[in-house]
């Protein structure tokens, strides 16, 4: 109801039919999806290798900062000030400081891809965040459960996989997934360094087509990967709030 | 080794304890023979729990020793898992795991530390849940059950592993009052054939299935003895103790 008298409201405007030609334009949407969905799939490439880095160091750097002790100090230090620096950068400036900075380090002889760079600057960003989030729910769990396993004679990594993990696990669950669905957008930034994406695709078809229809279509592209994410998302979150409030079993 | 030591199944000697300036335990010396049931009792803060921790080595003794059927498990080289192993503990609460089902919870150390398999650790979940009528509860989540079952499957999940010392830490301070009998009789009932070491404020059960009550105030066992202790205590502490438990 509402959507749609904002609808009205939009195609009457006096500015629509022009606009509607440059965003909207059949002709452009198909010459442009082959390129646009090439770019595209360079995306997903980088989204599951960036997801699956920051799951591997998100997960350590968490455990860095859970560790007890003095020994572990200069470590826990590092871990935290990390954490403290990559979550406060907006991406895009690491992205530029990864992207053309290291490069000039010229630690490599062979020339190394945008994409590469690019998903550096991802991992590094949201291993931040998904570290943090990790670490919050390990804290989560009670203390009197990691007691419990280790008085029955597990070990402390026996304990922290079979007891403490998975309860972890499920209370961080919703926060992780939300963070997967920013970054399945974020990825798109990485064309600020070159890497010819989804974005950069239709940067390029836009100038040659002269009108904007090809970002309508690359930004159909990124809602359309986003939606599984969301729907599991509310759908967890939905059945984890129905099991707290029935106390009932798994 | 003498007599003494050699049919004890657990020895303490000198044991002391502090959390930095605060001495928490100042040298106790008590021996637990087979099939013995010993009462910890004391006021709050006098180390009961303390002292339980320290024998299953969830915390590192400052001095003295703790001997295990004759072997020193407060030796610095001992594998500190395999000790833990041979002790059955229930806390007060937070005893289960919420993740895993109760037949699960039962196995768990079967199956990871003894190496049982699941099939053979399921049987022998089973039939000890049976033996508390909960085996029409065992692939249920603890968090399905009263606080009465989840602490009985808490004691059946410690005897599970076949420990040679039960340790109880007030397992029925957080429980309903109406919930406390059910967990008192499977106790009752293990006494019988286990060797149980206690922290309780439940006098009058102490008085029912202890052998031994150890009364514990200020770091040091004030006072030992038979159940009699209850009614005709010998130090003036006790007394005052027991008087202001009473009323
Ligand atoms: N990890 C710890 N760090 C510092 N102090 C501690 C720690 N654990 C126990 N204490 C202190 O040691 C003393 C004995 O505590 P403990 O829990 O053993 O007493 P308790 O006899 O079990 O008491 P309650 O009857 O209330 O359970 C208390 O003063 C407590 O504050
Ligand atoms: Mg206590």
């Amino acid at each position: 109801m509402f959507a749609a008298a904002i609808w009205l409201l939009v195609i009457n405007t006096p500015g629509w039919d022009a606009v509607r030609r440059s965003f909207l334009s059949p002709d452009t949407f198909v010459a442009a999806l082959p390129r646009v969905w090439d770019g595209f799939l360079l995306n997903l490439r980088v989204l599951v290798v960036a997801a699956i880095a920051v799951a591997i160091v998100g997960t350590l750097v968490a455990v860095v900062r859970t560790l007890r002790g003095p020994v572990f100090f200069p470590l826990r230090a590092l871990a935290a000030g990390y954490t403290d620096l990559f979550r406060g950068l907006p991406l895009i400036i690491v992205l530029y400081v990864v992207g053309f900075g290291l490069p000039g380090l010229r630690i490599t002889e062979v020339r190394v891809p945008a994409e590469v760079w690019g998903t550096i600057a991802l991992v590094l960003t949201y291993s931040a965040y998904v570290g943090e989030v990790i670490r919050g729910g390990i804290e989560a769990v009670h203390p009197s459960q990691m007691l419990a396993a280790r008085s029955l004679g597990l070990s402390r990594g026996q304990a922290l996989r079979r007891v403490v993990m998975p309860q972890a696990v499920r209370k961080m669950t919703p926060a992780l997934m939300n963070d997967l669905v920013s970054m399945q957008k974020d990825v798109g930034l990485i064309s600020v360094l070159g890497a010819v994406d989804a974005v950069r695709a239709a940067q390029i078809e836009t100038a040659r087509a002269f009108d904007f229809t090809p970002y309508v279509v690359a930004g159909l592209l990124f809602v359309l990967l986003a939606i599984p994410t969301i729907r599991l998302t509310d759908w967890y979150a939905a059945r984890l709030r129905r099991r707290e409030q029935s106390g009932a079993a798994l | 080794m003498n007599d003494a030591r050699a049919t004890a199944v657990l020895t303490v000697e000198g044991v002391r304890k502090a959390f930095g300036d605060t001495v928490v335990l100042d040298g106790i010396d008590f021996e637990v023979a087979p099939g013995e049931v010993v009462a910890l009792i004391g006021p709050s803060g006098s180390g009961k729990s303390t002292l339980l921790r320290c024998l299953n080595l969830l915390e590192q003794v400052d001095d003295g020793r703790v001997l295990l059927a004759g072997d020193d498990i407060t030796d610095p080289r001992v594998d500190v898992d395999a000790v833990r192993a041979r002790f059955g503990v229930v806390f007060q609460q937070y005893n289960l795991f919420p993740h895993l089902s109760v037949l699960d919870n039962v196995t768990l150390a079967l199956r990871t530390v003894h190496r049982v398999s699941r099939v053979e650790a399921e049987r022998r979940g089973l039939e000890l849940l049976g033996r508390i009528g909960l085996a029409d509860h065992a692939r249920r989540h603890p968090d399905g059950l009263s606080g009465g079952q989840q602490q009985r499957a808490a004691i059946v999940r410690a005897l599970a592993i076949e420990p040679q010392v039960l340790l109880l830490d007030e397992i029925t301070s957080a429980l309903d009052p109406e919930l406390v009998g059910e967990v008192l009789d499977l106790v009752r009932e293990l006494a019988h054939t286990t060797t149980i070491v206690m922290a309780t404020h439940e006098l009058a059960f102490a008085r029912d299935v202890a052998t031994t009550l150890l009364f514990l105030d200020g770091g040091v066992i004030v006072e030992r003895g038979g159940p009699e202790m209850l009614d005709a205590p010998r130090e003036e502490r006790t007394r005052a103790f027991l008087s202001r438990f009473r009323g």
